[in-house]
């Protein structure tokens, strides 16, 4: 898989969450898909929860909506810094990819704090246009701690 | 031999409080210093915490063989859990008997053999029975330890535990009453309803919260603001004050457990629309995919929803089928981590695994319905920092901390400070 295309793809999905158009996050994925935001120590122990787990693209867009229209928390928005992905393997088009990632959370105030660091283990494969999209992003983190809450994905 | 000289002074004058006695004398009037001072913090890791109260320290399935242990904190003290080889459960502070160091600085696993501090190697067995010391006899007859040194005089402070369900919790005081008796029936039979056989972990997060920790425990007893607060439960009528279900509280007041039975009410109904609550969105708000609701009666009673308290720090936790253990530690005066462990059940199917997977996306550090309570018990702390000698006003419902058969009521709150008086002597 081309490798500049990938990194298109993570530079894109970034941008959508930092630059708060979360509606286009869910764009980014197919339907079925399967994201889900956890640890490194969950995945070591084969433990299957996440903190966030969606299997439909609805279910992504029903996390926006709720950000939007529900859920209550403080002003905040991110900054990711994202590595440069590895493809450790294809089959029948479908790429596995694994993506270092840093983020960084703003709060209204200005307060910053890096928030999370991990690895985006994720099956990019292209949709019927031939965009690249994410069939799975799994969001491993290396640590376990999530101060006071996560409001907008990672 | 340990000589505890911080228990002794002036602060622990039965009745008196740091601040002189309990304003009003009121179980529904809490005054704003207790989640605030200092000295008072102090007072209730050596009282409740270390006093006569059962802490949660982990799950049988943490430790299901011969050697496996978990590490946790009972109020500001390390702990190890560690299963021995006759299948017993014991539970031993952190802390070499040496110069103090923690003798496992992991979050758990398993020791083969005994277990031996990095610093200078004293081993212990799993009983937390100092067993060896590096170099005891010295070096070709120079050095070592004196004559007559007695190993058994030395050990970490040792815990009583006792397991319940699959829950371990552990004790320091030789006064804290059978687990069973310190819940209280209607609790306990509450608790059993859901842990009715063995469970599976599922996953495990942490989340710090930047308040005192009796903040949170406050919100988890507070059936008031569920359906207020988190406009998710109400939208979606899996929560309304105006649904069948109740509060159950334990006599001594610490424990308890809140219930909602059946569907909320219609779209239309009038309680919330009338007082234009802000978590009436009918009609505003509609999910794409629905399936995250996609709920089966479980236990066989039409509860839906259950939250259960046991004094002073755990939780345990029915959403329909997303089951949780919640674990209070505090971290310092305004700080605190709330453990979460999701789990199921061994015998759970496939289909039983994918809802609950689904199910968690509702609680949790980004659960649509538990996410605000991330976030309120700082605007607590931020709120009230001006405000030490003023009181909360914990009146719904009346001021005494009986059940009721309403969750438009505070008698658990109430309830939680009935019992925090009695173990802090105020």
């Amino acid at each position: 898989m081309d490798l500049a295309r990938l990194v298109e793809l993570n530079a894109t999905y970034a941008r959508v969450i930092d630059t708060d158009q979360l509606e286009e996050w869910p764009k980014l994925f197919l339907d079925p898909c399967l994201y889900k935001l956890t640890t490194a120590e969950n995945v070591a122990k084969g433990h299957e929860a996440g903190l966030i787990y969606a299997d439909t693209r609805g279910m992504l867009e029903d996390r926006v909506s709720s950000l939007r229209k529900v859920n209550i928390y403080e002003g905040q928005r991110y900054r990711h810094v994202v590595g440069l992905p590895v493809v450790l393997g294809e089959t029948n088009g479908t790429a596995d990819v694994e993506t270092p990632f840093l983020l960084v959370r703003v709060m209204r105030d200005g307060t910053t704090d890096l928030f999370a660091t991990g690895v985006y283990r994720d099956k990019v494969k292209p949709d019927a246009s031939g965009a690249l999209r994410f069939a799975e992003r799994v969001v491993v983190c290396d640590g376990r701690r999530f101060d006071t809450l996560v409001a907008i994905p990672f | 031999m340990d000589i505890r000289h911080d228990v002794i002074g002036h602060e622990d004058l039965p009745g008196q409080t740091p601040h002189g006695p309990w304003p009003e004398d009121s179980l529904a009037r809490v005054p704003y210093w207790v989640y605030r001072d200092e000295a008072n913090y102090q007072r209730e890791m050596r009282r409740l915490f270390e006093g006569a109260t059962w802490n949660f320290v982990c799950l049988e399935a943490d430790i299901p063989d011969k050697g496996d242990y978990r590490t946790n904190q009972v109020g500001a003290m390390p702990v190890i859990v560690v299963r021995d080889a006759d299948g017993a459960i014991n539970c031993f502070e952190n802390r070499c008997a040496h110069r103090g160091a923690l003798i496992a600085f992991d979050d758990g696993g398993n020791v083969k053999g005994n277990f031996k501090c990095v610093y200078h190697a004293w081993g212990y067995d799993l009983c937390g029975n100092l067993k060896g010391i590096a170099f005891e006899k010295g070096i070709n007859g120079l050095g070592g330890m004196p004559p007559g040194f007695d190993r058994a005089r030395f050990s970490p402070r040792k815990l009583r535990t006792t397991t319940l369900c699959g829950l371990v919790f552990a004790t320091l005081s030789d006064d804290t009453p059978p687990i069973e008796d310190f819940i209280g029936a209607e609790v306990l039979g509450r608790l059993k309803r859901v842990l009715n056989r063995p469970i599976r972990v599922m996953g495990r997060f942490v989340q710090p919260l930047p308040n005192n920790w009796k903040l949170y425990v406050e919100n988890v007893k507070d059936t008031y603001h569920a359906s207020l607060l988190h406009t998710f439960l109400t939208t979606f009528r899996i929560s309304r004050l105006t649904q069948g279900g109740g509060v159950l509280v334990s006599e001594d007041g610490g424990n308890h457990s809140s219930y909602t039975i059946g569907v909320a009410e219609g779209a239309n109904a009038g309680a919330y629309k009338a007082q234009e609550i802000r978590t009436d969105q009918d009609g505003r708000f509609a999910l794409a995919d629905p399936s995250v609701l996609d709920s089966v009666e479980e236990f066989g009673d039409q509860i839906q929803l259950q939250i259960l308290s046991v004094f002073p720090g755990f939780i345990l936790q029915q959403i329909h089928n997303c089951l949780a253990v919640r674990h209070v530690v505090p971290r310092g005066v305004d700080r605190m981590d709330l453990v979460w462990t999701y789990f199921g059940f061994t015998d759970d199917s496939p289909e039983m695994n994918r809802r609950r997977l689904k199910q968690q996306n509702l609680v949790g550090p980004a659960g649509f319905i538990s996410m605000e309570d991330g976030c309120v018990g700082g605007f607590v702390q931020r709120g009230t920092a001006a405000a030490g000698e003023h009181v909360s006003v914990i009146e719904m419902g009346g001021a005494t901390a009986e059940s009721q058969a309403t969750r438009a009521t505070e008698a658990s709150v109430r309830g939680f400070w009935k019992a925090y008086r009695r173990h802090m002597g105020y």
